[in-house]
């Protein structure tokens, strides 16, 4: 500003106001861009041979000026704190995985790859795998998803397209709400309740499809009516629903999210070319929202796969194999950790730890691969 | 058919098209049309498929068929209903218009059944805790001293409460710096780096809570040698929040305006002066938002103080030394005896918890839905109140003051 005299236009006094500014802001080159090339373009303007009162040399060659980075002592010590944050933040989450596969290994070696294959769950005498807990975890989560999808891409498409406008706002945050009920809660409710109300379900499920095998219940004989219900009770089929109810609000929230960013005009396209309002859902928010339905589904099977307390409530633990899914008895990683620990050897904790790093693998997978589908869905900034 | 023109002065003289009389329009003003809205035959239709459909379904279950229970009952009306309905429009409209009253009615009724069984597992808790809820002692006392046999009116849930309060303390005074900092360190120091952080935050915030748990067992209880104590509890409720909260801080954060940013730096201001005085000032109500649904998360998981907190039926103060229960835990505890009145406790414990997430969820909303033109105007307001309340003291003050100096005077 010293070099600004009283005769100079007042663009070129403007001009240098900002660019003195600029010099002096220290933190303008990296955190942003669009300023810096504002600038840049704002200092060619003003050596041109016009307004040559401004400039030192009307004859240099006319190239934009450097702009160097000279950080205020608060601002190193404040950008050297926030680094260390999200150092020790990715610290924390990469000492997750390394201390399982730590504390895992001895278990891992003893057992090697029979890990993956025995169905027993004997650590202490060196028998002991994760094929039983993985199929019953796959299971459950299976169920879960079945029961989520249907419930809440209805849900996510009420609110986005049906509901009346004053109501909407409510909604949302309704079920946001019920995103945020303990799964305790719903565990109570699964044991208390659905327990004792679904069997009847549950048996004509397996009386019409005694055909199939995943749906036959040993002991319970298809011909007859007056078998006791106390083969359904604690089954792979109770514990697969509570747990989709569980994950149907998250679901349903970010289902509507991409449904309701469905373009407008292609909306209105489609209502003004006669389509009637499934058409035009049809036709233009669900191909859009593809990605975040498919996102949406996998987020919440991470979390079925990963849901312990509600599952170790109402199943009956067992360590074989089981297919039939309205049968008493299954099993799931998280809830053989919850069950299992506290009487644990070190031995029996080690397994625990091979049994809880593979599951926190498997989500670690299924997370990643939804978070992609989702983020491309949504092209990419509001996230 | 009949082309209508408009009527011209000059019209020629054997005119083939014929303007309508002006008696032929309706008198008086013009009716407007209906452009949406329901048709009573729609609502015909509802109703009428809908009372068809229960008495099929009571025909069906108490003569034809050995129904039992009222789920099946109420499965077989749905898809009778659906079926009705179908052909009872079909006898009207076409096939587009029959497949848009379906999937109409499909929608409704999956929305309606998830909001109902959501507010049902809510009212059922309320309802199977209410036996519980009424006693004051369930407030102020714990369970040291009440067996399992023990009627409601002694023993109580203060020690889960304090446990519960204790924990989510500590876990918010380690995830609240580093949560913030970090969503701080995502947005304002772009890079390879801080994507790759990003990344894995964002894989972890599905990080299965027992996974926790077990983690904070293997690493403070088993390596470190710490007690299964309400501290390693809160450790665990803290690697837990920390993804969620990160990544809810994250979003808030970029959605701060960059022209703030940039006329903040312009005016000279560093990146430290800009965060603290533009970009967190503008965000707070964001970040309050993501930092109080992360604590209702935290409050109520139960599984990794399951594994890091240990049980206790007593009061306990100390997070360092000794077990320290929370409700969830307390709630798992309650509901594995068989005994109906700790099955209430139990029940009633839950209600708590549901209402301290309840209250947490609609303080956020309350601080999450104040924009800036919100406060902006309820600023305006508040000053036009103090200045009418200033303006009224003022007159009724010249009135005092007329009277004080006299009786100043008197004194004096």
């Amino acid at each position: 500003m010293s070099r600004s005299t009283s005769g100079q236009p007042l663009d070129a006094r403007l001009v240098h106001r900002v660019l003195g500014a600029f010099d002096r802001s220290p933190a303008c080159r990296t955190t942003c861009p669009r300023a810096e090339r504002i600038s840049r373009r704002t200092v060619t303007t003003a050596t041109t041979p016009d307004e040559t009162a401004v400039a030192d040399d009307p004859t240099a060659p006319d190239e934009p000026r450097r702009l160097s980075t000279r950080r205020a002592p608060s601002d190193v010590i404040f950008r050297g704190t926030i680094r260390a944050g999200g150092i020790c933040v990715l610290v924390i989450m990469l000492f997750v995985g390394s201390f399982l596969l730590l504390r895992a290994w001895p278990a891992l070696r003893t057992a090697g790859l029979s890990f993956l294959t025995t169905q027993a769950w004997e650590p202490d005498s060196g028998n002991f795998g994760i094929a039983a807990v993985i199929v019953g975890t796959a299971l459950i989560a299976l169920v879960a998803v079945c029961t989520a999808l249907p419930l809440a891409l209805g849900t996510a498409l009420y609110i986005s397209e049906y509901a009346p406008r004053r109501l909407r706002s409510g909604l949302v945050a309704l079920v946001d709400l019920m995103a945020a009920i303990p799964s305790v809660v719903f565990g109570l409710w699964g044991v208390f309740f659905l327990q004792g109300h679904i069997t009847s379900i549950s048996q004509w499920l397996a009386t019409v499809l005694h055909r199939v095998p995943l749906f036959r219940v040993d002991g319970a004989d298809p011909s007859d009516p007056l078998t006791s219900t106390t083969v359904f009770t604690s089954s792979t089929f109770i514990a697969g629903i509570v747990v989709g109810m569980m994950i149907t609000p998250i679901m349903t929230s970010i289902m509507r999210e991409v449904f309701m960013q469905a373009p407008i005009g292609e909306r209105e396209g489609a209502l003004a070319l006669g389509s009637t309002r499934w058409g035009m859902i049809r036709a233009v928010v669900l191909p859009y929202g593809t990605g975040g339905i498919i996102g949406a589904t996998m987020l919440g099977l991470g979390r079925a796969l990963g849901e312990t307390i509600a599952v170790y409530m109402i199943i009956s633990p067992v360590f074989v194999i089981q297919w039939h899914v309205l049968q008493n008895g299954t099993s799931s990683i998280s809830a053989l950790i919850a069950l299992r620990y506290g009487e644990a050897t070190p031995t029996g904790m080690a397994a625990l730890m091979a049994a809880g790093l593979f599951l926190f693998l498997v989500t670690l997978v299924v997370n990643f691969a939804a978070s992609a589908v989702v983020a491309r869905s949504r092209s990419g900034a509001n996230s | 058919m009949t082309t209508t023109l408009p009527p011209a002065p000059t019209a020629p003289a054997a005119p083939r098209t014929v303007t309508p009389a002006p008696e032929a329009r309706p008198s008086g003003p013009e009716r407007r049309r209906e452009l949406s809205g329901t048709r009573i035959t729609d609502a015909l239709a509802l109703v009428g498929s809908g009372v068809a459909a229960i008495a099929l379904t009571a025909l069906l279950a108490s003569q034809l068929a050995p129904i039992q229970g009222v789920p099946a009952c109420v499965a077989i009306a749905t898809v009778l209903f659906v079926l009705l309905y179908g052909t009872l429009v079909s006898l009207d409209e076409d096939a587009p218009a029959v497949r848009d009253r379906l999937v109409m009615v499909t929608v409704h009724g999956l929305a309606f059944v998830v909001l109902a069984t959501l507010a049902f597992i809510v009212v059922f808790t309320l309802a199977r805790g209410a036996s519980a809820l009424p006693h004051l002692n369930f407030y102020r006392e714990d369970m040291s001293l009440a067996g399992p046999l023990d009627p409601l009116t002694t023993g109580g849930i203060v020690h889960a409460i304090a446990g519960t309060l204790i924990q989510i303390t500590i876990a918010l005074a380690i995830t609240i710096p580093l949560g913030v900092s970090t969503a701080v360190f995502l947005t304002e120091i772009p890079g390879r780096f801080s994507r790759f952080v990003r990344t894995v935050v964002e894989a972890m915030t599905a990080l299965p809570s027992i996974v926790a748990g077990l983690f904070i067992y293997a690493t403070a209880i088993l390596t470190l040698g710490l007690d299964k104590s309400g501290f390693a509890a809160s450790l665990a409720i803290s690697v837990m929040m920390l993804p969620i909260m990160i990544r809810s801080s994250d979003v808030v954060l970029r959605l701060v305006p960059h022209t703030l940013k940039e006329a903040s730096i312009g005016l000279g201001a560093g990146q430290w002066k800009t965060v603290w005085n533009v970009v967190l000032p503008t965000s707070r109500s964001g970040l309050t938002t993501a930092i109080i649904l992360a604590t209702a998360r935290g409050i109520g998981e139960t599984s990794p103080v399951l594994l890091t907190s240990g049980f206790t039926a007593s009061l306990n103060l100390d997070p360092l030394h000794g077990p320290m229960v929370s409700l969830p835990l307390a709630i798992f505890q309650f509901v594995k005896s068989p005994e109906p009145t700790m099955i209430a406790r139990g029940f009633g414990t839950a209600a708590v918890l549901m209402l301290l997430v309840v209250v947490l969820f609609v303080i956020a909303r309350i601080v999450g839905g104040q924009t800036p033109a919100t406060k902006e105007r309820r600023r305006v307001r508040r000053e036009r109140l103090v200045r009418s309340v200033r303006a009224r003291t003022a007159a009724a003050g010249s009135n005092l003051t007329r009277l004080v100096p006299s009786r100043r005077q008197e004194k004096s």
